[in-house]
């Protein structure tokens, strides 16, 4: 493996943070001005990110050292194809997700807007840092700080709700922060070192019981942000905070977070060849699974949109945490590749709740009998993310469906299949009648007869996220090179494990 | 055992005299009967430090006038003067605590009218101070 | 002049002390200056002293010129240099801070208190510094009556709190004399490195045994280790705002680095743990101590009072480290000296500058502050994240060690501990910034929509003498977590015994 070394992850994450104190120091006083500020570091930071990719996809490392403490114990950012998979995904998101907030934000002419931005800016700098993190140690560090910073978001609206969730979202994530704390402790008294490897390193480091032990508290605290149950309480809750903060964090930046973490858990510590091993890989699976299941009957139950949205995130990413626990080639592929997908189609679907919020101000599923009369646009990208993420072709959810499938019959384990058939047709329940009652009920009263729709700065993103989800349909590969990293990667972890 | 107690009775006296003090510190109500006590206390220890340097047979260490201190000295003939310097020093910090202390306790007598350790907890308690 | 480095850190201060009196005498404005000035002196000295051992290795100063062991020796090696920097740099911190505090609370009083925080600062640095075990019960003593005589001046409850404080602060005294008594009765000698040489030979007689004993409970009573710990919470609590803010991180933590010197140093660590089995029940104790400050810091609404519980948990974390005996838990250990005195430091600040100027130390009446106080609340955020354990502050590294030690030790539960109080700390702290930055239960400030219709809160910020040291300190958490490796390899690593 080729190592580069650079100081392009260092930059990639500061670049945000330094964003993020100019936008303390500007505040209020000209709101045109901090807003480029975000701007600015969101395409700054797309573009250093996306830079890499070329040196990755050619099989090479980056590597940047931050600090040693002690030999095997050392803050380190190293870009393999996984992390730098993640990280495209953040990064091009955020840019997105700026140009929504300041609609968002000015559309409802919301308070506290230098906080919101400074704490949007560290949130992507803590998520690109765990993106490039080259070991626990370092994984950890960001992503305690990525809890600190999602916290004044959270709690954004300061109502009652707003501080409840914020507080249940802290026990949930600083407990699980403990818990990490120590697994990687034991970890790194037991093995010397912490640094991730393609294919796992513990092997041989510890007795079974140990080993299951030390995976069972990774996964648990890796869970409580992934929002594997019984640890997903908190996401739902969490939907009081505003409808960027949903789309960017909730389902893109924290969970995803989470997922990442759980999947460098289960690839790059511990491995496939350890795991089938201890045959821990199934339980993981069913655990999964029932979250999958579970998570989709819970949706059908939620009339608040975004409630529902979020129980469909925690279906989606235990899908994916089953595409890593199945171990074969396929199914990876196809849990790397949905950490993409989902997150264009997810945040497709958040930026129309948020959008229906801001004109219309309605929040249920109740409410929009009709609406797709007059918002075409935003309901047309929520019928197109909706209907890939059931996955259903062309959209970008078929090829991860797919793959996912795949795995499941080489692992031979039929039983995943028809989880998987069970979640799509769950995704149909719950997203179809939102998609049939906007277009084609009767409207209600407070809906307009003619077009008139959200502010420009939301639509336009909503619009080019779910035309992307189309578009990775068909070329999987377009832009990003979502799929050659995700191979990549796979290949890395099979060829080792 | 008698032989025990008798042989080392400087020990005996000094723990006896230091759980007096440590008695009177804790037991006691009133907060000058306190003070007395970490006074026993601290006496106590100087008195244990000033025993263990008596050696059989041996006179107070100074030195008589002839020899101006160019003679070897025989050791084993004067007792230990050490512990009584470091006993100097003890002494001088239990007469500084002791006059801290006797300080706030006036503060505490100005500001109670009493110094009864019960009494002074309940008007405390009662006007939340 | 530079190999007087080592007296003058002593001596400055100490000579300054007497003529405080003079100098209010003339002028009682001229005090506060005079103070920080002299206070300047052994912050560089004992800046050069650590360069000198971080280069050279350690060394030794002969107070006038006398051998060892009949003379007293300062010895400075890696640990004593580095305490020296962080007590110096701290009462500077403090006494640059306590300008409007104590016009504030104590104006008549001027003069006696910076004597006495003279006396105070120059106590804390002889006992790092001292190589004589008697010379370090004088400083002891010199720190610890200067300490009473400051927290009577407080407020409400301080002479009974001093009372107490003394009573209990001379039994932990005492038995420390008791202590070299027995040692000098078994060697002859006072002088730290010469025990050192001539213990091993004694390790299994009765009188070492016991003054091992007498000296470790007395250094728990002075380092307010549970279940010695009861004068703490009052006598902290009572004291002026700047004395507090000296006394906090600074007392407990000197108690605790001559825990080390005397487990450590002066026997061996092959006395400490194997012979004697007391880190367990030191480890056990800890475990309470924890535990007993977090919950009841848990009850508190006084900010200070609550602050207070938590140093008596810190003072759990860092003898915790020390039980571990182990190399991990050991730097743990020295790290969260230097962590906790930092933090709390800044702790205290805060509680003075927003009681200062809001004359309040109730959690609820804290409404607003991070509007009307915003660099200070700012402070205070970045010091509770470091407390929490959230890096890259300073507090998530000292608990990395101190967990790795335990792990290393494989007490369990000691580790449990240390990840609950995490815990416990977060929700301290969260709620202190809640009612600070937000408005919780009050339906008049539900959120409508727009600043305009909330009412104009002025900016009220410290004055600058209070803020800039707030600022210095919340910048050194996140500083010294950063080049926590660096300091570790360059300092800590060699403070630890070899034979770990």
């Amino acid at each position: 493996m080729d190592v580069l070394y650079s100081s392009r992850p260092l930059w990639a994450v500061l670049v945000s943070m330094i964003a993020a104190f100019l936008i303390l120091a500007t505040g209020e006083k000209n709101r045109n001005i901090r807003e480029s500020w975000t701007i600015m570091a969101a395409l700054a930071k797309f573009l250093i990110v996306f830079s890499m990719v070329p040196v990755i996809l050619q099989g090479k490392v980056i590597e940047y050292t931050i600090v040693t403490f002690y030999p095997g114990l050392l803050l380190q950012f190293r870009v393999d194809a996984f992390g730098m998979l993640f990280g495209v995904i953040a990064s091009s998101l955020w840019i997105a997700t700026s140009f929504y907030s300041i609609g968002y934000v000015r559309g409802l002419n919301e308070h506290a807007q230098t906080r919101y931005f400074f704490a949007f800016a560290m949130c992507l700098s803590s998520t690109i840092g765990i993106a490039f993190s080259a070991n626990l140690l370092t994984f950890l560090v960001f992503y305690e700080i990525l809890t600190i910073a999602t916290y004044p978001l959270v709690i954004h609206k300061e109502s009652n709700e707003g501080i409840m969730g914020g507080r249940k979202y802290l026990a949930y994530t600083l407990t699980a922060g403990c818990v990490l704390l120590f697994a990687i402790a034991m970890i790194y008294y037991m093995t010397g070192t912490l640094d991730f490897k393609a294919g796992g390193f513990m092997t041989g480091s510890g007795s079974s019981t140990v080993l299951i032990m030390l995976f069972a508290m990774l996964i648990f605290g890796f869970g409580v942000k992934a929002g594997i149950m019984p640890m997903h309480e908190w996401l739902p809750t969490a939907m009081v905070a505003p409808t960027p903060v949903s789309a960017l964090l909730h389902a893109v930046a924290v969970v995803k977070a989470g997922v990442f973490g759980c999947l460098r858990v289960i690839l790059y510590v511990f491995g496939p060849g350890l795991l089938h091993d201890l045959g821990i890989w199934l339980i993981m699976a069913y655990i999964a699974s029932f979250t999958v299941v579970v998570a989709g009957f819970l949706a059908l139950g939620q009339d608040h949109l975004k409630r529902r949205l979020a129980f469909s995130t925690i279906n989606n990413l235990a899908l994916i945490v089953v595409g890593a626990a199945l171990l074969t080639k396929s199914s990876m592929t196809g849990g790397i590749i949905h950490m993409a997908n989902h997150a264009f189609m997810k945040i497709t679907l958040f930026f129309c709740a948020g959008a229906l919020h801001v004109k219309m101000h309605k929040d249920y599923v109740s409410q929009l009998d009709g609406i797709g009369r007059q918002m075409p646009l935003t309901m047309g990208a929520f019928a197109i993310a909706a209907i890939g993420l059931s996955g259903i072709p062309p959209m970008s959810g078929f090829i991860s469906k797919w793959f996912l499938c795949l795995g499941a019959l080489e692992a031979n384990q039929i039983i995943f299949l028809f989880v998987f058939m069970t979640s799509a047709m769950l995704d149909v329940a719950f997203f179809f009648p939102i998609i049939y009652n906007s277009f084609f009920k009767k409207p209600l009263d407070d809906v307009a007869p003619h077009f008139d729709e959200a502010p420009m700065f939301m639509v336009i993103p909503l619009v080019i996220t779910a035309l992307l989800s189309i578009v990775f349909g068909i070329v999987p590969d377009a832009f990003f090179r979502f799929f050659s990293l995700t191979s990549l990667a796979v290949q890395n972890i099979m060829g080792v494990g | 055992m008698l032989d025990y107690v008798i042989s080392k009775y400087n020990f005996w006296i000094y723990i006896i005299l230091m759980m007096i003090g440590l008695y009177a510190m804790i037991g006691k109500k009133n907060l000058i009967k306190k003070l007395i006590g970490m006074n026993i206390f601290q006496s106590a220890i100087i008195l244990f430090y000033v025993s263990i340097g008596v050696k059989a047979g041996a006179t107070v260490p100074i030195l008589s006038g002839h020899g101006h201190g160019h003679e070897a000295i025989d050791a084993a003939s004067y007792i230990n003067p050490l512990p009584h310097v470091l006993m100097l020093t003890a002494i001088v910090v239990s007469i500084a605590t002791t006059g801290i202390a006797l300080a706030t306790l006036i503060l505490i007598y100005r500001k109670y009218n009493t110094l009864e350790e019960d009494e002074i907890l309940k008007i405390r308690k009662e006007t939340g101070a | 002049m530079a190999d007087q480095f080592a007296a003058l850190i002593i001596v400055v201060p100490l000579i300054a002390s007497i003529f405080v009196p003079v100098i209010g005498w003339w002028k009682k404005r001229l005090c506060y200056p005079w103070v920080v000035a002299v206070l300047v002196i052994p912050l560089i000295s004992s800046l050069s002293v650590l360069n000198t051992v971080m280069t050279t290795g350690k060394f030794s100063y002969r107070l006038g010129g006398w051998a060892p062991p009949w003379g007293i020796e300062y010895m400075l090696d890696h640990l004593s240099a580095f305490v020296l920097v962080i007590v110096s740099s701290i009462s500077l911190i403090v006494a640059i801070y306590s300008k409007k505090s104590v016009e504030d609370n104590l104006p008549e009083k001027t003069v006696p208190f910076y004597t006495l925080f003279l006396l105070l600062v120059t106590g804390l640095m002889g006992i790092v510094i001292t190589g004589d075990v008697f010379n370090l019960f004088v400083f002891l003593e010199i720190s610890a009556l200067s300490c009473y005589a400051l927290i009577a001046i407080g407020e409400e409850g301080a002479p009974m709190a001093t009372f107490n404080y003394i009573i209990i602060g001379t039994i932990g005294a005492c038995f420390y004399l008791l202590g070299i008594g027995y040692l000098y009765i078994a060697t002859g000698s006072l002088n730290m490195a010469d025990l050192a040489n001539i213990l091993p030979d004694l390790y299994h007689s009765k009188v070492i045994l016991v003054a091992f004993a007498f000296f470790t409970v007395g250094l728990a009573i002075k380092a307010g280790l549970f279940p010695m710990h009861a004068w703490l919470p009052d006598a902290y609590c009572a004291a002026p705002s700047a004395v507090s803010a000296l006394i906090a991180p600074l007392m407990t933590k000197v108690a605790a680095y001559v825990m080390i010197r005397i487990m450590f140093t002066v026997f061996q660590p092959h006395f400490s743990v194997e012979i004697v089995p007391v880190f367990v029940i030191l480890g056990w104790l800890s475990v309470f101590a924890i535990f007993w400050g977090g919950i009841k810091a848990l009850a508190q609404t006084d900010l200070k009072r609550m602050l207070v519980y938590i140093v008596v948990a810190e003072v759990g974390y860092i003898v915790i480290g020390v039980s571990v005996a182990n190399r991990m838990g050991l730097t743990g250990a020295i790290l969260h000296i230097m962590n906790d005195a930092v933090m709390m430091a800044c702790l205290f600040l805060v509680v003075g500058a927003v009681l200062y100027k809001t004359g309040t130390r109730d959690i609820h009446q804290l409404r607003h502050l991070n509007k009307k106080m915003p660099f200070t609340m700012a402070a205070f955020t970045i010091t509770a994240l470091s407390m929490v354990g959230i890096p890259p502050a300073c507090g998530f590294f000292s608990k990395w060690y101190l967990i790795l030690g335990t792990i290393e030790a494989g007490q369990w539960v000691w580790a449990a501990a240390l990840l609950c109080s995490s815990l416990i700390n977060a929700v301290l702290f969260f709620r202190v910034i809640e009612c600070a930055y937000l408005k919780p239960m009050e339906p008049a400030y539900a959120h409508n929509g727009g600043e305009t219709t909330h009412e104009e809160i002025q900016r009220d910020e410290a004055p600058l003498t209070m803020l800039v040291p707030i600022v210095i300190m919340a910048a050194g958490v996140i500083l010294l977590g950063i080049f926590s490796g660096k300091i570790i390899s360059s300092v800590i690593q060699f403070a630890v015994p070899a034979s770990f």
